[in-house]
């Protein structure tokens, strides 16, 4: 159980949280196992602790294979952990799943679930009927959730004949109509179309601010969706946390100091002493044919007054000047050493 | 939303999970009438057969029960058996599993969903059997019948339920014990003959499958035949079966869940 001078329990919580997979082995038709250098045991989590909140929106972010939802899983009492602990409402995974189940729910954005010969309405019903929803109740919540999504002139339309977005929709409807105080959403918006994962965002964020206690934990590919939505962000990968924070403060652990970007028309002088101004702490130029392009880091934000005055002293002419913001993929690079895009590739 | 006891939910999930079933009923009339046609088919070179040899009447009344219970049997064995296997490749298993709805409440829909289909093709084949070929039927109670008959497929689900568990721990390996299981079940449970003809032994052993009791039963009840045991005392068989397998499936479901999560193996698929 978590300590007793915890006033307000953890949304979920994990210590040490480890989960390895014995690694299917063939066996020869005597009956010896072949030998092989690759290890037995599979590491899918190393260690893991994290705590969120309660309304806290939480990301998971981490190349395929980090234990992204080897961790959502066990959470949602489908996985036993090999080693350490996990609570989910304060209630023990592994010996309090009845009294976690309904409180929970998971969406997983490629999953196949539902059946085809039941249309939209009716595949939405039976899930609410399982977690004791009445009927009236389920099916408000699912006019309301086909609204959301765009679906409701599908409601009548038997899932064999949906497209695979539109399943997809169905799916993270399933995972509202229950209200669960605690949702699990793994990459929800895989592979739909832009307006309709605005759309999905923008509920996500309304669905949070309607009611304090509501939490959500979700995994994403999408670092601007992370940005865009979570208060904080765990980069997870070869199944341990790397680091875990505000997204604004992550940003901050890969550019220490603001940077700004400038663009001069030719000919500017002035821009070679930058450096030299207080509460600068680097300036670097590139030169091209119609412009300069001047890249100015500052020790303290105040000194971009003084540097455009310095540039506008020694003649110089701004065309552009920006403030350039590291972005969650850049932190993610940082700490893992590629971008989630060369980690598919390979 | 005050939490529903655990009586709700459990019957709630059951009503639930039995409804797509039901919906396919309705929904594929095209398998209705393939699976009637075909059984009855079966049932007609068996009746002829026993004109031929000049057997008596109810011998073709034999036939045609036995081809509508063994229907029972197909859905346990390829329906029942397979459904918990099915479940998880079409992603829905680890849904009722993270549910607050107990599994065995969702087991029970899944049974009571091929109740009602199975039922509604036995009936077909029972009505087209008996207005084909002119089978006599003088039952001696149609409520001991109807008692026969319900605990038949309370113990013939009951088994089917125990089945789902073990199937999907065993993978693939399990059609193999369904493609075991069709044929001697057949012959043990008399389908198409009297199975008191059986050696003595071998009838007794048979009798644990509750097919073979539940049709003895229910031909001693409508032909007024002769059978193994008594009727009442196949009802006690049938009555202990079913609850020995309904028992047996709520704890090998159990074992069954502590495992796959141990394993991993209640969301990995295609195995």
């Amino acid at each position: 159980m978590p300590p007793m001078d915890d006033p307000t329990p953890a949304a979920i919580r994990t210590e040490a949280l480890s989960r390895t997979y014995a690694r299917p082995r063939r066996r020869r038709w005597w009956g010896r196992k072949p030998a092989g250098d690759e290890p037995a045991e599979f590491v899918a989590l190393d260690g893991v602790s994290l705590s969120v909140r309660p309304g806290e929106l939480f990301g998971l972010l981490g190349p395929n294979g980090a234990g992204k939802t080897t961790l959502i899983k066990i959470l949602t009492t489908l996985l036993a952990p090999s080693a350490g602990s996990a609570f989910v409402d304060g209630l023990d995974v592994v010996t309090e799943a009845d009294a976690i189940r309904p409180r929970i729910n998971m969406v997983s954005g490629g999953e196949s679930s539902g059946y085809g010969i039941l249309n939209v309405r009716e595949n939405l019903w039976l899930f609410a009927r399982i977690y004791g929803v009445p009927t009236a109740v389920a099916h408000e919540r699912i006019d309301k959730m086909l609204e959301v999504v765009g679906l409701t002139d599908k409601a009548k339309s038997r899932v064999t004949h949906l497209s695979t977005g539109q399943r997809q929709k169905m799916n993270f409807c399933r995972g509202f109509i229950t209200d669960p105080k605690i949702l699990f959403l793994d990459e929800p918006t895989l592979g739909l179309d832009v307006t309709s994962a605005r759309a999905i965002r923008a509920f996500v964020r309304q669905w949070m601010k309607e009611r304090p206690d509501r939490t959500l934990l979700l995994t994403t590919h999408y670092m601007a969706e992370a940005d865009e939505l979570c208060d904080r962000v765990a980069i997870i990968d070869k199944g341990r946390v790397l680091a875990c924070d505000t997204p604004a403060n992550l940003k901050r652990r890969v550019q220490q100091y603001p940077l700004y970007e400038l663009t001069l028309a030719p000919g500017a002088n002035g821009w070679a002493d930058l450096e030299a101004l207080p509460g600068v702490h680097q300036a670097t130029a590139t030169t091209t044919p119609t412009t300069v392009e001047l890249k100015v880091s500052l020790s303290e934000e105040p000194a971009i007054g003084a540097v455009v005055q310095a540039l506008a002293t020694g003649g110089g002419r701004i065309l552009s000047l920006k403030k350039s913001e590291p972005t969650l993929e850049d932190v993610f690079i940082e700490l893992v050493g590629h971008g989630l895009g060369s980690e598919e590739k390979g | 939303m005050p939490e529903p006891s655990s009586l709700k939910l459990f019957l709630t999930a059951a009503a639930a999970r039995t409804y797509p079933r039901v919906a396919w009923l309705f929904r594929s009339r095209t398998w209705m009438i393939q699976e009637t046609i075909l059984p009855v088919l079966a049932v007609s070179a068996f009746a002829y057969a026993y004109t031929a040899m000049g057997a008596p009447h109810e011998y073709t009344g034999f036939v045609v029960l036995g081809a509508a219970m063994t229907t029972f049997w197909m859905n346990v064995l390829w329906g029942l058996g397979a459904q918990l296997y099915w479940e998880r490749d079409s992603g829905n298993l680890e849904l009722y599993v993270m549910s607050p709805a107990p599994m065995m409440g969702v087991l029970t829909g899944m049974a009571l969903g091929g109740m009602t289909t199975t039922l509604v093709r036995a009936a077909a084949i029972t009505v087209s059997g008996v207005l084909l070929f002119d089978v006599p039927i003088d039952p001696t109670s149609w409520g001991l019948l109807a008692l026969v008959f319900v605990l038949t497929l309370a113990a013939l689900y009951g088994l089917g339920m125990m089945f789902a568990s073990l199937f999907l721990l065993w993978g693939r390996e399990a059609w193999h014990v369904v493609n075991l299981l069709q044929e001697p079940i057949y012959l043990l449970s008399g389908t198409n003959f009297p199975v008191a003809v059986l050696p003595r032994a071998v009838a007794v052993v048979a009798t644990a499958i509750p097919l073979t009791a539940g049709m003895d039963a229910m031909r001693q009840v409508l032909f007024r035949a002769p059978g193994l045991f008594d009727v009442w005392a196949e009802v006690g068989l049938l009555a202990g079966l079913a609850a020995v397998f309904l028992v047996a499936a709520q704890r090998s479901l159990r074992y069954l869940e502590r495992r796959a999560k141990d394993q991993g193996k209640l969301t990995v698929r295609w195995q």
